[in-house]
């Protein structure tokens, strides 16, 4: 004999669907800027039919059953486009949770001997919070990997070299400066050197928040390399409370040239290239 | 000393360095902290949490608020379940590393707080304490 729930839901499966669409489009949270009602409506008939097709006596009293499976990969896949789409975790909490909401809602209307109605509902609930708390876990994936890629394209957008004058390269550093970084940072720094023929690079450090044992290695790494390939290369926006922590440290900078600011750096860059910035005469100065 | 706030934050890969991070220098400028102060204690901490990653494949650590007297401070505890530092003096040795870095990291933390307290055993883990005083 076939569980009373699952036959109500099998015959009123038009329904649950209309219910649950219907929680679903009351919420003034519904990201119809996200998601369009007949994308929403055929993302949940889906996700419903799969959920009565696999529902069985054996399965009903065991949310954790392999039956459930598919419709966990269904909501997983849902869950995690939704994440990427910028869907709150609220909104995709509402697509599982009113769907608990509808089943219920038909049973009710089904059964009659309150009782019966108490143990159905259990079970439907205690499925319908177990899939709850797999989308949570896919969302929280879905949104981990946005991260990880956003810190990927993060890095690489944020190492730009500059030809700042002919001869000169300058190279703005914001942010953590790890290893992976700093390995692009210097295959960055070391092509654009032998592209554009400089002789000077200054690394500009104003945008780095703190600078740590590793993050000095990699600064003296870089500068060493600089120096093999025949440049010259300064540190500058070193602010104070950095050059007073890397002194307590007891890192040891004194073989590298650093400035604290970009503006100085790129005088002693001048002055090395023998360069002069002057000021313009004035037009009748020069003719009289 | 008395506890007025505290919160753990498991560190497991680089990138969650980041948020800890964060977290700190929001207490840091909760109490006031002077902004060299603040820079050194996220140095420490980076440090310190480098070394759980590098050496330990992680480990946990708690931010507390603390209060001694008037002082306002800071106080962390890096604790991981790592192989554990057989020579606590030569670890504590500027420019001692198994890990072919500058070896700054033990030593340039305890210069760099107010109080610091190393206890390791091998094959168990090491937890490191270190307070830093909001004017100390
Ligand atoms: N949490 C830890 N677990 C095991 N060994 C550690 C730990 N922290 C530090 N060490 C040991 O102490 C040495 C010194 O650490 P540190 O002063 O930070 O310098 P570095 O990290 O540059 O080697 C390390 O090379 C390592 O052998
Ligand atoms: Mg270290």
């Amino acid at each position: 004999m076939k569980n009373e729930a699952i036959k109500i839901f099998q015959k009123k499966k038009k329904a649950v669907l209309e219910n649950w669409m219907k929680f679903q489009l009351a919420d003034e949270g519904l990201r119809e800027d996200l998601m369009s009602n007949e994308d929403l409506r055929s993302q949940s008939e889906e996700l419903l039919d799969a959920f009565i097709d696999n529902l069985s006596d054996e399965n009903i009293d065991d949310p954790a059953n392999s039956a459930f499976e598919a419709i966990v990969d269904i909501l997983s896949g849902i869950s995690i486009s939704r994440a990427k789409q910028g869907f709150s975790p609220r909104e995709t909490g509402i697509f599982v949770f009113s769907l608990k909401d509808a089943l219920l809602n038909v049973l009710q209307q089904e059964i009659k001997d309150p009782q019966e109605l108490y143990v159905q509902s259990l079970k439907i609930i205690k499925i319908i919070d177990s899939f709850g708390i797999s989308t949570f876990e896919t969302f929280i994936k879905g949104r981990e990997e946005v991260i990880l890629r956003q810190t990927d394209e993060i890095s690489e957008i944020s190492t730009p070299v500059i030809r700042v004058w002919d001869g000169i390269l300058a190279l703005p550093i914001i942010g953590t400066l790890d290893s992976a970084r700093t390995q692009i940072v210097m295959e960055n720094l070391l092509q654009e050197i032998v592209e554009s023929g400089s002789s000077i690079a200054i690394l500009d450090i104003s945008g780095v928040p703190a600078v740590d044992s590793l993050v000095a290695q990699h600064l003296i790494k870089t500068v060493s390399a600089t120096r093999l390939m025949g440049a010259e290369c300064i540190i500058s926006g070193i602010r104070p409370e950095i050059a007073q922590t890397v002194v307590h440290l007891g890192i040891d900078l004194s073989q590298v040239v650093t400035k604290a600011s970009l503006a100085s750096a790129l005088k002693t860059a001048f002055g090395l290239l023998q360069l002069q910035v002057v000021k313009k005469q004035k037009q009748q100065q020069i003719t009289e | 000393m008395v506890t007025l706030n505290r919160e753990s934050m498991s560190i497991m890969r680089e990138i969650d360095v980041i948020p800890f991070r964060n977290r700190l220098k929001e207490y840091a400028v909760k109490i006031g902290m002077s902004l060299v102060n603040q820079t050194k204690i996220i140095t420490a901490a980076s440090e310190l949490a480098r070394n759980m990653l590098k050496y330990a494949n992680g480990g946990k650590v708690t931010i507390e608020v603390v209060s001694k007297g008037r002082e306002n401070g800071i106080r962390m505890v890096f604790k991981d379940e790592g192989p554990g530092i057989p020579d606590i003096d030569k670890a504590m040795k500027d420019g001692f590393s198994t890990g072919k870095s500058l070896g700054l990291g033990l030593p340039g933390t305890k210069r760099l707080v107010s109080e610091f307290a190393i206890t390791s055993e091998v094959g168990k883990g090491t937890t490191v304490i270190v307070t830093k005083w909001k004017n100390g």
